[in-house]
């Protein structure tokens, strides 16, 4: 009764849900294999110009996706920089609406470099309603005062419940409130995609 | 799908299980009274949410909002250093609101029954409630007259699981999975909350238990075969050795329990001395013990008695670390308690 999975509105609000099951797989993906390659190219030099090269830069993943993608930015930007360093960062325990969708999963490990007066690029898959990321900032002012925090995304959905906006953003997605926005990355899924289902006829 | 997933893992609860089995995905318990209804993937996601806890308590300002709003009353009919300020700090850092109600100051003193007490907590909107009595069973008898979770933090002889939970997550720490690892407890078992509620919780894990101690303070029905038939089950199987050069030969780990001379009825020991002199846990007794042992005491110690101040202070010795890891313990119990969150299946242990 209580079980905030009955509610389908409850289900993956951020679109990083940690939950890698999909009944999607028939669904024709809005990013493939290589559409997901180029735009996290592309990312890495934006990140890179943005800060005019990559001192003092510090690449934060959010658990779990967004660590994922940081780590291939990172990837991408040491073919031509040198490594970028990459933290992770869990914001479970930081977010403010438990009591409306209940929270899944263990929190994974937040692991941050030296924060202080760094230029910080936070890194997601999907931007929705922006509680993620007000999360994200929240953790963050308890590990130090970076010089600045950048949001970069691989995916804005929009349908944003604050004031909260990408820097760089890999790939905008109309979609209607109720759809449900995925990233799949072999990674953490067996395959990369990005891919929406429309809520109203998924089972 | 995670829902189904979720359901695997606590759909089918164990023989002796007696907690009520919430709806799929969450954590199966509303109390933690002791550790003899866990199970082991029960235990391993608190071991698992402790390490982010940790974490928490690494950060420059260790303080997340994750508990705003849920409201945790310390009730102590028993003095307490340690606990009651760990679960303090625990609750502080997670942002609940926490207080501290020492009895003697208390209604209890004008007579005010343990049930009308809680009954009132409750009606003050306290979601938790941890508590600590002289009496076994206080915790099981307070948790029928609420439906606040009811934490023990030690009732009498019986139960202390959170600083078995403690104790279980330090070793994890220190030497992963202890499944199949020698951990020897030394001293007094039988007036040793602390030592009962291990057991169900070293048992759980697949640790293979030797108690040691003068056989007048080893429990009574220790052995299974004393026991009568109703209390069977009553305490996991351990090995029993009286002697401690035996009992610490090739041990993983060597816990010394307190003696507690507070609790010791006439006659149970000749002289304190005399014990010392046989159990003492001594830097020559623990060279029998695995190289890299570890050694661990649930304090508060008595050095000189239990265990020698050398090898208290020493190299083996992870006593603080049970310590600091006690805060973590606690935030990660107080976490799932207030069903903030459901934990998935762990299934890979960090170490």
């Amino acid at each position: 009764m209580t079980n905030p999975l009955a509610n389908p509105n409850n289900l993956n609000i951020m679109g990083d849900s940690g939950s890698s099951e999909t009944t999607a797989d028939n669904v024709e993906p809005l990013l493939d294999e290589v559409g997901i390659r180029r735009t996290v190219t592309r990312l890495a030099h934006e990140i890179v110009e943005g800060n005019s090269g990559i001192e003092n830069l510090v690449l934060v993943g959010i658990q779990r996706r967004g660590v994922t993608i940081a780590r291939r930015i990172a990837s991408e930007i040491e073919k031509f920089e040198n490594t970028p360093t990459v933290g992770s960062l869990d914001v479970t325990m930081h977010r403010d609406d438990f009591d409306r969708r209940g929270l899944r999963g263990t929190p994974l490990p937040t692991v941050l470099p030296e924060l202080e007066g760094h230029a910080v690029i936070l890194i997601d898959d999907v931007l929705f309603t922006g509680r993620t990321i007000r999360a994200a900032l929240d953790a963050i002012n308890d590990y130090g005062r970076p010089k600045h925090i950048r949001l970069a995304v691989l995916v804005d959905r929009g349908h944003r419940e604050l004031p909260i906006r990408a820097d760089i953003v890999g790939k905008n997605i109309p979609t209607a409130r109720e759809d449900d926005v995925r990233v799949l990355l072999v990674e953490d899924d067996g395959r990369d995609a990005v891919i929406v289902t429309d809520r109203g006829n998924d089972a | 799908m995670t829902a189904k997933a979720n359901l695997d893992i606590h759909a089918i609860p164990e023989e002796g299980t007696t907690s009520s089995h919430l709806p799929s995905g969450r954590w199966p318990h509303h109390d933690m009274l002791d550790l003899d209804n866990c199970r082991r993937p029960d235990i391993e996601v608190v071991l698992t949410l402790a390490d982010r806890m940790r974490e928490i308590l690494d950060r420059r300002i260790p303080r997340v909002p994750a508990l705003r709003g849920y409201t945790i009353v310390n009730l102590f009919y028993e003095p307490s250093t340690r606990t009651r300020v760990s679960f303090e700090l625990a609750g502080k850092v997670l942002g609940a609101d926490i207080i501290s109600v020492s009895t003697n100051t208390s209604s209890v003193v004008k007579g005010e029954s343990l049930i009308d007490t809680v009954r009132t907590l409750r009606a003050m909107r306290s979601d938790a409630v941890v508590m600590r009595h002289p009496m076994a069973g206080a915790p099981y008898l307070a948790a029928q007259h609420t439906d606040a979770s009811i934490i023990n933090a030690g009732d009498g002889a019986h139960a202390h699981p959170t600083q078995a939970l403690l104790d279980l997550y330090t070793m994890h720490r220190s030497i992963g999975d202890i499944a199949g690892k020698k951990i020897v407890m030394v001293g007094d078992i039988a007036h040793s909350r602390v030592a009962r509620s291990d057991l169900w919780g070293l048992t759980t894990m697949g640790a293979h238990v030797v108690v040691c101690g003068p056989p007048t303070l080893l429990a009574l029905g220790m052995r299974v075969s004393d026991r009568p038939s109703h209390a069977e089950n009553a305490l996991p199987p351990v090995t029993i050795e009286t002697n401690i050069d035996q009992a610490i030969e090739d041990a993983d780990v060597v816990m010394a329990l307190r003696l507690q001379s507070e609790r010791q009825e006439g006659g149970l020991l000749p002289s304190l001395h005399e014990y010392a002199t046989h159990y003492q846990v001594t830097a020559e007794r623990l060279a029998r013990a695995k190289p890299d042992h570890l050694l661990m005491h649930p304090g508060p110690k008595n050095e000189g008695i239990e265990i020698a101040a050398d090898v208290a202070g020493g190299s083996h010795s992870i006593i603080e670390d049970q310590v600091t890891n006690g805060v973590a313990v606690r935030m990660a119990l107080l976490y799932l308690l207030s069903g903030r969150i459901e934990p998935e299946e762990v299934t890979e242990l960090s170490t």
